[in-house]
């Protein structure tokens, strides 16, 4: 695919999620649809199919988020469960991949195992897994061990979660399922055989779905701190990153890429796509424009003070948005909302920040919170969006983008209409799907060679 | 004859439930990891207007013996997970009833609950589910995490011997569904409130902690996924002996029975009846669908079903063994029997096909138009939902009535 000899402009992968969660989504708008309908799903990720984009990702939250102890209203909520609608969208898409968040910290690897290879075989080649993990006893409540892990051993555990998956993928060869009605012969004997013993799983018998198409369905993770860079570098496919601004982004890029060599792997077989909002108009005023009424809309007057309160730690409702921050210093071990990995922590030294940002530039709290929320990442016209990604991926930030669209399920249409072509314009992007996997989609390559059973760890 | 509807089900697995379905004619051995294999399936049943398909599913391979693995390769192995397969079939089909099995010993209530929910969303309305337990101790090794009785060949011969000794195992299988009905309940259908006046999405008021507490796990909610179309999609099992009968009185809303015949169905009735007073269920208010079990081989030409069972056997080496009765007739005998047993209380059948697709095809294509020639199915879908085609009404929340 890459011909390292040969000048060549990077490609461009392209991949949407369907947010459903936060304040991205404008629920508000009069043209946002339903969140949960299977045909916004549908409608999202035919659009993504025509655009011709890598993949189509679902994160997750397994606990309904609560603030000052109830739930809270103000964000779109209540969402699928992810490897479900993938397997619809199975159906009504032939090429995009599908891609599934799904916690390493409340769920077995048999049965994770079970459901990847099942969603690759129900889609011919297209099933990836965004490998998350969780620690907290608020969402444990939920689920039969309750907060059973302690935080510093999430990445040990999904280390050697994603291990025993790959062991169970690998325990069925390409070719076990031979039939021949005459002989009397389905299978191969001891086809799908596994043990493993480690720290945290000692499983063993026999696995039930056959090898998925792709060998090992797509592998992605977050990648953030230091032991999740290490974790991505060793075994992920993909990082999905929150780093956008190019400074940063190609920072982290050179870092994570640096750390593949010790294991093994080429520069090419981890793809870093930020997640990244497109706001696209007929001229950069008019995007401009629309993009801070976008902004605006996701910051709202309650979503402001709910932020603040969440940094302060405190009950914040008496104060006016558009008015000062509050007198009153933050409570640096109240945890007000819950269910949400932002604001979590380090708050004493956010709330520091913000009340500097505030007073040097005279920000109102709603004027505050849309400061720091950062906006929308790209915006102009379709020219200057195409550009601005394209100057992105080649200057390192970045092999491609996740898009979150602030409007479901029609966010993405703009975009594929008026910003693909010219991609595709600039040799950037592909002009048609040339694989029929998701592996192909992001060159990379076949899955590496099946380990056989019997070497265990 | 009675004037209650018919009820017809038709239970997929792998090439059919003969062992030897796969070596038969027409048999796709080749493609049963395929969506494509399974969408002409239901797209069958779908034509003959069935209320539904069972799809099954194994946390092991599947086995000659009932409880424990074995390791032949004369016999179709492997499977894929039966919720996912039912998800990728939903958008191909617009009435017919999907119901994947899905084991409740070794997953977590939670996410059973939001996977058959969003299968409901997906097939608007065609959700089900059958819940069941690890009946081999060696699905356990697979997860690490608990074992469970191992039963006896002595035990495992006896349907009563085999519900005493996994008896904890059901109980914990009521628990578990009744976590996921909580679940499915925890947002009122109103609770999405997009009210842009004040800023809210979502009322809080309209959506539940379910603070599930019992001897094996405990779970707070709510949901993350809204109610489903169906307010609570349709519970099925299958049921052999008293402590199944009374799981179904309990936990279902169709149960899968197995007599041999119109006196066995006599006694498997009253069973059901005796179950569901045991647990003190009022079956006007919440029906419980019976629906026996007929493992079928079905042709035209009289005697032909047998000599094709009998060629089938001697692929296999053994004769044909199963929980089920077995029939093999012509379409228009099945349907006879059929309407003696829907007469003596039943409310419909679960067909096992024998050979995919060929007992399939015979019973939309032969069976369906026999009974429809009697009067007694349906000539056209006269509702979209799954409940609906059942006659099971759609329940308020529970937590709406609370409040």
């Amino acid at each position: 695919m890459s011909t390292p000899a040969r000048k060549h402009r990077k490609q461009v992968h392209l991949a949407v999620q369907l947010p459903a969660i936060h304040n991205v989504t404008v629920w508000s708008d009069p043209r946002s649809r339903s969140q949960i309908a299977f045909e916004s799903f549908a409608a999202l990720a035919r659009t993504a199919e025509r655009g011709l984009f890598d993949f189509f990702f679902l994160a997750e939250g397994l606990r309904l988020r609560e603030h000052k102890g109830e739930l809270y209203e103000y964000d779109v909520a209540g969402r699928p469960e992810n490897l479900t609608v993938l397997a619809a969208l199975a159906a009504v898409t032939d090429r995009l991949g599908l891609a599934a968040t799904v916690n390493a910290t409340f769920n077995e690897p048999y049965d994770v195992a079970r459901r990847i290879a099942s969603l690759d075989h129900l889609s011919g080649g297209r099933a990836a897994w965004n490998v998350v993990t969780s620690f907290d006893a608020f969402t444990g409540e939920n689920f039969r061990r309750g907060g059973f892990l302690a935080e510093a051993d999430r990445y040990t555990r999904a280390a050697e979660f994603l291990d025993v998956t790959r062991r169970l993928w690998d325990s069925w060869a390409d070719d076990d399922v031979r039939p021949d009605p005459a002989r009397g012969h389905f299978v191969r004997a001891d086809a799908g055989r596994f043990a493993h013993t480690g720290p945290h799983f000692d499983v063993s018998g026999r696995f039930t779905t056959p090898r998925p198409p792709q060998g090992h369905p797509v592998v992605i993770q977050a990648g953030e701190s230091d032991a999740g860079r290490e974790f991505a570098a060793a075994d992920a496919d993909v990082i999905f990153s929150k780093h956008n601004r190019l400074d940063v982004a190609r920072a982290f890029y050179a870092d994570v890429k640096r750390r593949l060599a010790a294991y093994g792997r080429t520069h090419d077989e981890l793809k870093i796509l930020p997640t990244a909002t497109a706001v696209v108009a007929d001229t950069d005023a008019e995007a401009a424009a629309y993009a801070d009424e976008i902004t605006r809309a996701q910051v709202g007057p309650e979503t402001a003070i709910a932020h603040l309160e969440a940094v302060w730690g405190r009950d914040l409702s008496a104060y006016d948005p558009d008015g000062p921050l509050p007198d009153v210093d933050p409570d640096p071990d109240a945890l007000v909302l819950r269910g949400h990995s932002i604001f979590r922590t380090g708050r004493a030294e956010t709330a520091r920040r913000w009340r500097a940002l505030a007073e040097e530039r005279d920000l109102s709290i709603r004027e505050l919170v849309i400061e720091v929320h950062g906006g929308q990442n790209f915006v102009g016209s379709p020219r200057t969006v195409a550009d601005a990604l394209d100057h992105f991926v080649q200057t390192d930030g970045a092999d491609g983008f996740i898009l979150v669209p602030h409007l479901t399920p029609h966010g993405l249409d703009d975009f594929v209409d008026r910003v693909v072509p010219l991609l595709q314009e600039k040799g950037v992007f592909r002009t048609a799907y040339t694989g029929t996997t998701l592996r192909d989609h992001l060159g990379l390559g076949p899955a590496p060679t099946r380990r056989q059973e019997g070497a265990a760890s | 004859m009675t004037t209650t509807p018919l009820h017809l089900a038709v239970a997929l697995d792998g090439a059919g439930w003969h062992p030897a379905a796969w070596r038969a004619t027409g048999a796709r051995p080749a493609d049963l990891f395929t969506p494509g294999y399974w969408a002409d399936l239901v797209a069958e049943a779908e034509r003959g207007l069935l209320d539904l398909v069972t799809l099954e599913d194994f946390l092991g391979p599947q086995s000659a013996a009932f409880h424990r693995p074995d390791d032949r390769t004369d016999q179709v192995r492997g499977s894929l997970d039966a919720v996912l397969l039912a998800a990728r079939l939903a958008p191909l089909t617009r009435h017919i009833g999907l119901v994947p099995t899905a084991n409740v010993t070794h997953t977590e209530p939670f996410h059973l609950s939001l996977a058959v929910a969003t299968l409901d969303f997906a097939a608007t309305g065609r959700a089900g589910w059958r819940p069941q337990i690890a009946s081999r101790a060696a699905d356990a090794a697979h997860f690490g995490r608990r074992t469970t009785p191992q039963l006896t060949d002595e035990e495992a011969r006896d349907p009563e011997r085999i519900a005493a000794r996994l008896r904890p195992l059901f109980d914990e299988a009521a628990d578990v569904v009744e976590v996921v009905r909580r679940l499915w309940d925890s947002w009122e259908d109103d609770a999405e409130i997009r009210d842009a006046a004040t800023g809210r999405f979502i009322d809080r008021d309209r959506i539940h902690h379910i603070d599930f507490e019992g001897p094996h796990f405990s779970v707070r909610g709510p949901s993350i996924t809204p109610r489903p179309p169906q307010g609570q999609p349709v519970v099925a099992s299958l049921a052999h002996a008293s402590v199944p009968y009374e799981f179904a009185a309990r936990a279902s809303d169709v149960v899968f029975v197995t007599p041999r015949d119109l006196a066995g169905t006599a006694a498997v009735l009253a069973e059901v009846d005796a179950a569901a007073k045991t647990v003190g269920r009022d079956r006007e208010d919440r029906p419980l669908l019976v629906l026996a079990d007929l493992l079928v081989l079905l042709d035209d030409v009289p005697g032909e079903a047998a000599r094709r069972l009998a060629r089938l056997d001697e692929l296999a080496g053994a004769p044909l063994a199963s929980d089920a009765e077995i029939f093999a007739g012509t379409p228009d005998e099945l349907a006879d029997l059929l309407l003696d047993r829907h007469a003596a209380g039943l409310d419909g059948f679960r067909l096992r096909p024998a050979v995919l697709p060929h007992d399939l095809t015979a019973v939309t294509r032969g069976l369906v138009p026999a009974l429809r020639r009697r009067s007694a199915f349906r000539g056209a879908y006269t509702a979209s939902t799954l409940r609906g085609h059942l006659g099971l009404a759609r329940p308020e929340s529970r937590y709406a009535r609370k409040r």
